[in-house]
């Protein structure tokens, strides 16, 4: 057998992948045509990613705490409860804007913690705990809040959620300094793959073959440099993009290759061969609990500072799109699999459809009933891609 | 002249890869207890299945005959219509609800509009249960009773269904003495009332006390029928067609066999049932290896030999667990598995699928799962050099793959069990337990599992064989242990083993206590 392998293999073996893929492509054409291509314009798609980054924050933590085989109902209120203590230093007592980020990372940290031990050293289910931990932070955060929205955040904090960097080095009616970074990152990604490549040829292992290879890296340059020319029109690089692409490629790194990744994997895929392989199970569950509520802690800097203050109500329903963003994306209900990179675009599909169902006007009771729908029917391909492995 | 109430012919029955019956015959005249003796994995259960409809008509070859008529069993359902009911070795009550709910669960006694007339069921219910000499409240939930009286609420329950053949699959595998002769008693009082029984047992004694005729399998044959009333039916005699095969060349030489140093030694290793108090599962025991040694543990399903293992790798299982562990003659603490696995101790589990492997996860992961530390720096693991490492065991082991990403899930047994071993060797481990490692594995495979033990050895490692097939320890040990009910009952060197004197050591406890509770039933 050769060490190349045809792209029909390929595409066969990544069925779940290549089909979330296509999803994606599908749902983005179709809201593309229904909004008159006013979906795809620079001005909506710089929205989408102020509007969603702080789901796509989470989503990230999500991914892992579904690999490990538990789930976090909580993670709006925690974000919600960060966002309130950090307005509340900020707004209500004046402290500098840095504080109230300092503050807010810390209580989802905090929380992280508490909700880790209850999973990991006392054994409640995560599905309790953190159902519990949603009513009780939620309670929390409108006690911080005395029930009132606190606002305006100091411009520094604001600039978090919606601000940019532009203008650096000019441009007509574009900006220059956009583009530079986004190439720069492709630049990156072009050679990181080409090393990965020559690696794996290195060691034997199946790769795909080169002109495809190069298709593919042609292709998500182009996509690439394509929305970061629509940025380009509109405002420039925003910095919530910044923050989150150094979180995705941090937690991707870490997922695939950390000890600590690779025993969230191994519980999640046999708990008890995990056991009997010396992981130190306790820990792992209270490391993935701790790192969601920092996560929900980032993802309330985020959203307070977008929304330029706190709500009592904030992050409502922040878990659905989450987890949603996680199954979709490729995670298995049963834990063991998942990965960050299906978790973003799980998240961009749920992105892409609120965002569309809001520009078509739709009502928010058909935004809920279609989200609803959408998770089941990718946790129900799941199921039934499993089932049919089963029978082979 | 007795009339047979059952008759199987020629019951061949396969699954993939393994023929596990091969043209067994039995024949159970109405009336009798008849005993079913053999070897674990001798095929007993699988022979009860197909005669009670889990394995449905037309899945198996042969013909079954049931009180005169050719029975074609689709379900549980048609042969408890008939009159057959099984009694499951694991109880398969529901501890939650009552003893008459439990009792009529499936088979519920209705009253007006359908639904379920309680009076009655209480009042059948406890009919039933005077019937096998039980005196409790219908009311009672079922997990509030002990083992000893579940075990008759099954009883109750089959008689609640008009039974005819009562199969019991190893009834007092989990009773006491006292408990075990009151249901020995009870079927020999059904058998007054016109009830046949079949019984699995590993119990000679048991089955000297109760049976009428004894039925012997061996690897999925029938080997012979004897009429327990005959002198020359004794249980030496059961013992000798139980384990009476003989040794071809299934087992390769042993290269380079020096022994050494004792690397591991365990003394009076105590533990306790983990939801079960009281209950003493491994009971002061005492035992070692020694460098490039292979020494087995013998004893019947029961005996605690998992337990053991599985207590010591890492406190695994059990509670109120006592003793101490050696390391090179240094008492070392193996209280959690990475304690373990640092003292260089190794357990590869009986039941891979479920406890030993990560079957959505890719070769190369499972083999650097309990190590991965070796792989990483700073908590970053070394991906190639993973993959490296996986290739080197791949080829070693021969571990038959396509390549080292295929998902262990679609590996064969054979070759699953050495991704397991290729793990436990990249821990360093020189203190290897072995539970089961050919359960389930075809001849060849067998057999490259026994060259890479002798391997092993010869490396200076220790190994701990545990295993139900005797003839796997005779063809591989240097020592073996025997263990019957949670006790070591002796060493034997491989030049004083034989089948027959295992056999006698790993049914001994019971041998003793069984016959005394005999004479105290008898007075």
């Amino acid at each position: 057998m050769s060490a190349i392998a045809n792209l029909r293999e390929i595409f066969t073996r990544n069925l779940r992948q290549s089909g979330i893929l296509i999803a994606f492509v599908a749902i983005v054409l179709l809201f593309t045509v229904l909004t008159d291509g006013k979906l795809l314009s620079p001005e909506n798609l710089t929205n989408m990613v102020l509007q969603y980054s702080y789901i796509l924050v989470l989503a990230i933590g999500m991914v892992i705490v579904i690999i490990g085989g538990h789930i976090d109902l909580s993670v709006g209120s925690v974000a919600a409860l960060a966002g309130a203590v950090s307005a509340t230093l900020v707004v209500k007592h004046g402290m500098p804007w840095w504080t109230g980020v300092l503050a807010a990372i810390g209580v989802g940290i905090l929380v992280g913690a508490w909700q880790g031990f209850w999973v990991a050293f006392v054994g409640i289910p995560a599905f309790i705990t953190t159902l519990a931990g949603m009513l009780l932070f939620r309670g929390m955060t409108w006690q911080v809040l005395n029930n009132f929205s606190l606002s305006p955040m100091p411009p520094q904090y604001q600039k978090i959620g919606n601000g940019f960097i532009n203008g650096l080095l000019g441009g007509n009616g574009y900006d220059v300094f956009t583009l530079v970074v986004f190439a720069v990152g492709v630049a990156g990604y072009v050679v990181s793959q080409f090393r990965a490549r020559r690696k794996a040829l290195a060691y034997k292992q199946l790769v795909p073959a080169l002109p495809l290879f190069i298709v593919k890296l042609v292709a998500v340059g182009l996509l690439v440099m394509w929305f970061a020319w629509k940025l380009a029109n509109d405002r420039g690089l925003p910095i919530v993009l910044i923050v989150l692409a150094v979180l995705v490629l941090i937690y991707s790194v870490v997922t695939s290759r950390t000890v600590f990744g690779r025993h969230v994997y191994a519980i999640g895929g046999n708990l008890t061969a995990a056991t009997l392989s010396g992981v130190k199970v306790k820990w792992v569950n209270f490391g993935i609990m701790l790192n969601m509520g920092f996560l929900a802690g980032v993802a309330g800097v985020l959203f307070s500072a977008r929304m330029n203050g706190a709500q009592p109500g904030a992050g409502n329903l922040f878990e659905l799109d989450a987890i949603a963003a996680a199954f979709i994306g490729g995670a298995a209900v049963t834990g063991g699999v998942g990965r960050v990179s299906g978790a973003i675009i799980g998240g961009l599909i749920m992105a892409t459809m609120s965002n569309g169902m809001l520009i078509l006007g739709l009502d928010q009771s058909v935004q809920y009933m279609v989200k609803g729908l959408v998770l089941l029917l990718a946790v129900a391909f799941d199921v039934y891609n499993k089932r049919r492995a089963g029978a082979r | 002249m007795t009339t047979n109430i059952l008759e199987m012919r020629g019951i061949t029955k396969t699954f993939p890869g393994v023929k596990a019956l091969s043209d067994v015959d039995l024949e159970v005249r109405a009336g009798e207890i008849h005993a079913i003796c053999g070897e674990n994995g001798a095929g007993k259960s699988t022979l009860m299945k197909v005669l009670s409809g889990v394995y449905p008509h037309g899945t198996y070859e042969g013909t079954i005959v049931f009180n005169g008529d050719e029975a074609k069993f689709g379900s549980i359902n048609d042969s408890e219509a008939a009159g057959v009911v099984i009694i499951h070795q694991e109880l398969a009550l529901v501890p939650y609800l009552t003893v008459a709910e439990n009792i009529f669960l499936g088979n519920e006694r209705r009253g007006l509009f359908g639904l379920i007339d309680w009076n009655r069921a209480n009042h059948e219910a406890t009919e039933l249960m005077h019937r096998v000499g039980l005196d409790e409240n219908p009311t009672t939930p079922v997990g509030q009773l002990g083992v000893g009286k579940q075990q008759l609420i099954e009883i109750a329950k089959a008689l609640s269904k008009d039974v005819k053949l009562l199969i019991l699959d190893e009834p007092t595998a989990a009773l006491n003495d006292g408990d075990s002769i009151h249901l020995l008693d009870l079927l020999k009082g059904l058998q007054t009332e016109g009830i046949t029984s079949i019984m699995i047992s590993h119990k000679l004694n048991e089955i000297e006390y109760v049976a009428d005729r004894t039925t012997i399998i061996r690897d999925g044959r029938t080997i012979e029928s004897l009429d327990m009333a005959d002198a020359t039916s004794t249980q030496d005699r059961i013992i000798r067609g139980m384990v009476g095969r003989d040794l071809e060349h299934r087992y390769p030489e042993r290269i380079d066999h020096q022994i050494g140093e004792e690397l591991l030694r365990v003394e009076n290793w105590t533990v306790h049932h983990p939801t079960q108090p009281g209950r003493v599962v491994v009971d002061n025991a005492s035992f070692n290896v020694r460098a490039g040694e292979v020494v087995g543990i013998a004893g019947l399903m029961g005996a605690g030999r998992t337990e053991l293992a599985m207590s010591i790798f890492g406190h695994s299982y059990g509670r109120g667990i006592a003793g101490q562990v050696f390391k090179r003659g240094e008492l070392v603490n193996t209280r959690t598995v990475s304690q373990a696995i640092d003292h260089g101790i190794a357990y590869a589990t009986e039941d891979r699928k479920r406890y030993g492997l990560n079957l959505i996860e890719d070769v190369k992961r499972n083999i650097s799962a309990a190590a991965l530390g070796k792989l990483s720096t700073r908590g970053f693991v070394n991906g190639h050099q993973e993959i490296v490492v996986a290739e080197e065991y791949r080829a070693s082991m021969n571990i038959k793959t396509p390549s080292v990403l295929q998902k262990a899930g679609n590996l064969s047994g054979g070759n699953q069990q050495k991704v397991v071993l290729s793990k436990w060797l990249y821990t360093d481990a020189d203190v290897m337990i072995l539970d089961e490692p050919t359960r389930g594995i075809d001849v060849g495979a067998k057999f490259e599992i026994y060259t890479l033990m002798n391997k092993m050895a010869a490396e200076g490692k220790g190994i701990v064989l545990i295993s139900s097939e005797l003839p796997e320890l005779l063809g591989t040990c240097d020592r073996i242990y025997t263990l019957a009910f949670g006790r070591i009952t002796g060493v034997l060197d491989i030049a004083d083993a034989t089948p027959e004197a295992l056999m006698t050591l790993m049914t001994q406890e019971r041998r003793t206590s069984a016959s005394a509770g005999r004479e105290g039933s008898a007075a």
